[in-house]
């Protein structure tokens, strides 16, 4: 027979708590039965959170499955604008960090408080480095109009303004929709007519240091340089509106490219603010072998960071 | 302070000594602001929610006075306007209302309870959960401030990437915090359910509401990212116009269609799943028979979890995807009807040779049988091609959804409400005025939508502020229906609110139930339990007898073979 029927006696006090006749351990949640259920409840309900970010990544990898589908042309020919030695740093830095993420779990389960602390510091100084060079990269693509939308229109250099000012045939059909302003729509109308019907005069009077065919075959080392000359030369970014093999749509790989690494930067972000969490907290001496379940579950949220970095780096470096 | 125990006489209205519940426990502001226990937080979930169903209401309310007469009806407001309407309307119904009701504002009650558990796994969790409801409603009410929107609920590119209506931006971030909202409290209840049942209760002895809500919080977890994810990309596509939906930068606005009904499909099982969890409860208990076919009711809700991902494209027949994609999604949805009639087969099977118990619960679930039956089949009328041709962005589809959203979802809602309200509140309301009510929402219900179907049939389409003569007059019939509904809805809230008052005090179990929320006072003590209770078939009701001094059921222990307890 059970006690629904509460005696008044069984009260230890006015709390409401009841006697159990054993010390609590003070991390344990009053409504838990005991340290075991409540590790288990934990790491199934982060495990329930990581589906839900694979999902929610997912729908971006869906679109990205779709644009590419259909614009194959367009996601090799752009992915050689991307710079492949930065993105295989970025990789290796996120792996690194899982790993001293994952000796921090195991220090924590040890209960060797320096080693832990110390392996939170370099789990944070691999998501610091990551994006210091996501910074880089994004600042050249910003920099050269390697953007999403119609911004990628924009011209960059005096050889595109240049083809602008040419207004060749008018589009019988807008190209761009929006609440954008006529000027813009309209010199993207031209820039993208002058790359579909690529006039002769366009091809002639682009500076032959830009990025072009022979800039791009020519590897990834031949189109920094390319970059360079022409940053030096004074004029800014790559001439890739001037580029005849262009295809229509390129835009679209910026735009999923910015979309994709962009919310995974915000994620990593994220993941910082819970490694300084669990820095502060392991500082603090609260995780020993009998309670680590925040650094545990801490490190499956930062794995997961890491293993969606995994995924985008080749779908959008190593496609040829 | 002492606790009322199970045993302690109290049928009539003798003052009482002030006992500990989860109401009194602590008192202010604060400590129901911050609170961590799940029964307020389910409390503070149904005030709001409900306010919501009254805001939403009024919208309803003005679309269906507008279109009294074709053309222009009040004055001020025109076509515009009128979409705002039945934008609002959707939008706050949808979001704020009836995806959260059943699971929030009854769940996070009742579900602990029920497991004999002190909470949900994640109590800080929840509360975070309730405070996420409320950022995105006031996100919805300030896009009002920024122009309102009306693009329709369904948020269809493109004119929602591209409308100059400026309140769009601030409810779709809205709705993507309420999505958060939804995945928090489906996590914390697999987790809950997962981990926090008591010795000797398997996942074949929990109340049929539970496997209800563990089914809804599966699909809340796994489908809600990606509504999350699609109206990012909305708010990115109007921000930056990075092409995705725009077919002259190479993008396609179906997909948009895609992203969307993927999640909002399995959304219409978010609500529809845990309303027939309630039923399961209230057939069986207000007819105090075991519930038939127990396995096949469990099942049938994770079979119905996992087909509702399949079928999203049944709201895109005819949006241009191939006949073959039409045909795959036509067939699957047929079969996603199967697990919901079996349902269906169950209740009247426990119904039949029942000791039926005519009250205000035992009507909102025999009303949701019948509506929810012509809800269902009227989407296999939508679900066949060659008439949803036709049918497609009518009023046919209106009235179908307002049938399984409203008629099903919603009505086992306020059956539920009536069936935990003593338990929550420690009042009976009046069982006449209850009646009543029940009556007036009924009829009024029928007569607004059932009409509807008609509409549609004869080709009026939906989301119209004018139409042809010949249609008016059902038009005028389904206002005068709604406004009978109304009448109900503020009729109930009338009586429910004076029950708080002067309502009977509730025993613990006035109803007869054996799941182990009858077994503790109503209103619940503070940690519902104060020691892990046993387990019992919690539909075996032969062990459950009428105490005269209670003045409710109480379960006779001398009955219950501890050892074997499912007898």
């Amino acid at each position: 027979m059970t006690s629904i029927q509460a005696n008044p006696s069984d009260h230890a006090d006015d709390q409401g708590h009841d006697d159990h006749g054993h010390g609590h351990d003070p991390n344990l949640a009053h409504h838990f039965e005991s340290m075991e259920q409540q590790m288990d409840s934990g790491k199934l309900g982060m495990w329930l959170f990581l589906a839900t970010e694979v999902l929610f990544f997912g729908g971006l990898f869906v679109a990205y499955a779709v644009l590419r589908a259909r614009n194959p042309e367009v996601f090799s020919y752009a992915s050689q604008y991307l710079d492949t030695i930065m993105g295989g740093i970025n990789t290796c830095v996120l792996i690194l960090s899982s790993l001293t993420m994952a000796l921090a779990v195991r220090f924590a389960q040890q209960g060797r408080k320096g080693l832990l602390v110390l392996c939170l510091w370099l789990t944070m100084g691999g998501a610091v480095g990551f994006l210091v060079i996501k910074y880089f990269e994004y600042s050249h693509k910003i920099h050269d109009h390697l953007v999403w939308g119609g911004t990628f229109y924009e011209p960059v250099d005096e050889s595109q303004k240049l083809l602008l000012e040419t207004p060749e045939e008018a589009l019988d059909t807008p190209l761009v929709t929006g609440p954008r302003e006529a000027n813009a729509a309209e010199a993207r109308d031209i820039a993208m007519s002058q790359i579909v019907n690529r006039p002769e005069e366009a091809a002639s009077s682009v500076k032959t240091a830009a990025l072009g065919p022979a800039g791009l075959s020519a590897g990834p080392a031949a189109a920094e340089a390319a970059i360079e000359e022409t940053e030096s030369d004074g004029h800014s970014g790559a001439g890739h509106l001037a580029d005849p093999e262009m295809p229509v749509g390129t835009h679209l790989f910026f735009g999923i490219y910015f979309c994709m690494t962009g919310l995974h930067g915000i994620h990593v972000v994220i993941g910082m603010g819970v490694i300084g969490w669990l820095i502060w907290r392991s500082q603090r001496g609260d995780f020993g072998p009998k309670y680590n379940t925040p650094v545990d579950l801490g490190g499956l949220y930062w794995h997961i960071v890491d293993l969606i970095w995994i995924f985008l780096f080749p779908l959008f470096y190593l496609i040829h | 302070m002492t606790t009322l125990d199970a045993t302690s006489p109290n049928p009539s209205n003798t003052p009482v000594p002030p006992v500990d519940n989860y109401l009194t426990y602590t008192r202010g502001f604060l400590s129901w602001a911050l609170t961590l226990d799940h029964k307020r937080i389910g409390l503070m979930y149904l005030v709001a929610v409900l306010g919501s169903f009254l805001v939403g209401g009024i919208f309803a309310l003005l679309v269906r006075t507008e279109l009294l007469t074709p053309g222009a009806t009040i004055p001020g407001v025109d076509a515009e306007v009128y979409n705002q309407f039945f934008t609002l309307h959707g939008a706050i119904m949808v979001f704020l209302v009836i995806i959260p009701s059943i699971p929030a504002a009854l769940g996070n009650f009742v579900l602990p309870i029920m497991l004999g558990a002190k909470d949900v796994a994640f109590p800080r969790l929840n509360l975070g959960s309730f405070y996420l409801w409320i950022i995105g409603a006031v996100l919805a009410v300030v896009s009002l401030a920024y122009g309102g929107f009306d693009t329709g609920w369904t948020f269809y590119t493109p004119y929602s990437t591209t409308t100059t209506t400026g309140g769009v931006i601030p409810v779709v971030t809205g709705v993507f915090i309420l999505g958060f909202s939804s995945i928090f409290t489906g996590l914390n209840f697999v987790v809950t359910i997962h981990k926090l049942r008591p010795p000797g209760m398997t996942w074949f002895r929990m109340p049929l509401l539970l496997w209800a809500l563990y089914a809804t919080a599966l699909i809340q977890v796994l489908a809600t990212p990606v509504l999350g994810i699609t109206l990012l990309m909305l708010i990115v596509e109007r921000v930056f116009q990075i092409g995705l939906f725009d077919p002259a930068m190479g993008g396609d606005p179906v997909l948009f269609q895609h992203f969307f009904w993927f999640y909002s499909h399995p959304a219409v099982y978010i609500m529809i799943l845990p309303a027939m969890g309630i039923i399961s409860e209230i057939i069986s208990v207000h007819a105090h028979r075991h519930i038939f076919g127990y396995r096949f009711i469990a099942f049938s809700s994770v079979a119905i979890a996992i087909f509702s991902f399949l079928v999203w494209g049944h709201h895109m027949f005819t949006s241009g995807q191939s006949p073959l994609m039409n045909v795959v999604f036509s067939l699957i949805t047929f079969s996603v009807a199967i697990p919901s009639a079996i349902k269906v087969f169950n209740w009247m099977a426990t119904l039949y040779r029942g000791s039926i118990s005519i009250n205000t619960p035992m009507l909102y679930g025999l009303g949701f049988i019948f509506l929810f039956t012509i809800g269902g089949l009227t989407g296999l009328h939508l679900g066949t091609l060659n008439t949803d041709i036709h049918l497609h962005d009518t009023y046919f589809v209106v009235a179908h959804f307002h049938y399984v959203m409203m008629g099903s979802a919603l009505i086992a809602m306020i059956g539920g409400l009536h069936h935990w309200w003593p338990k929550m509140v420690g009042r009976m309301y009046n069982e006449k005025w209850g009646i009543i009510g029940f009556s007036l929402v009924f009829i009024g219900f029928n007569v607004t939508f059932f009409t509807q179907f008609m509409l549609g049939s004869h080709g009026m389409p939906r989301r119209y502020y004018n139409y042809q003569p010949e249609f008016q007059i059902y038009h005028v019939i389904s206002t005068i229906g709604s406004y009978i509904m109304a009448a109900g809805f503020f009729w109930t809230l009338f009586y429910l609110l004076q029950s708080l008052f002067s309502g009977v005090k509730a025993p613990s179990n006035p109803w007869g139930g054996r799941s182990l929320e009858w077994q503790c006072t109503s209103p619940p003590p503070h940690d519902n339990f104060k020691t892990t209770p046993s387990v019992g078939d919690c539909y075996d009701f032969s062990v459950v007898k009428w105490d005269e001094e209670e003045g409710g059921y109480v379960v006779d222990r001398s009955e219950v073979d501890e050892e074997r307890p499912d007898h």
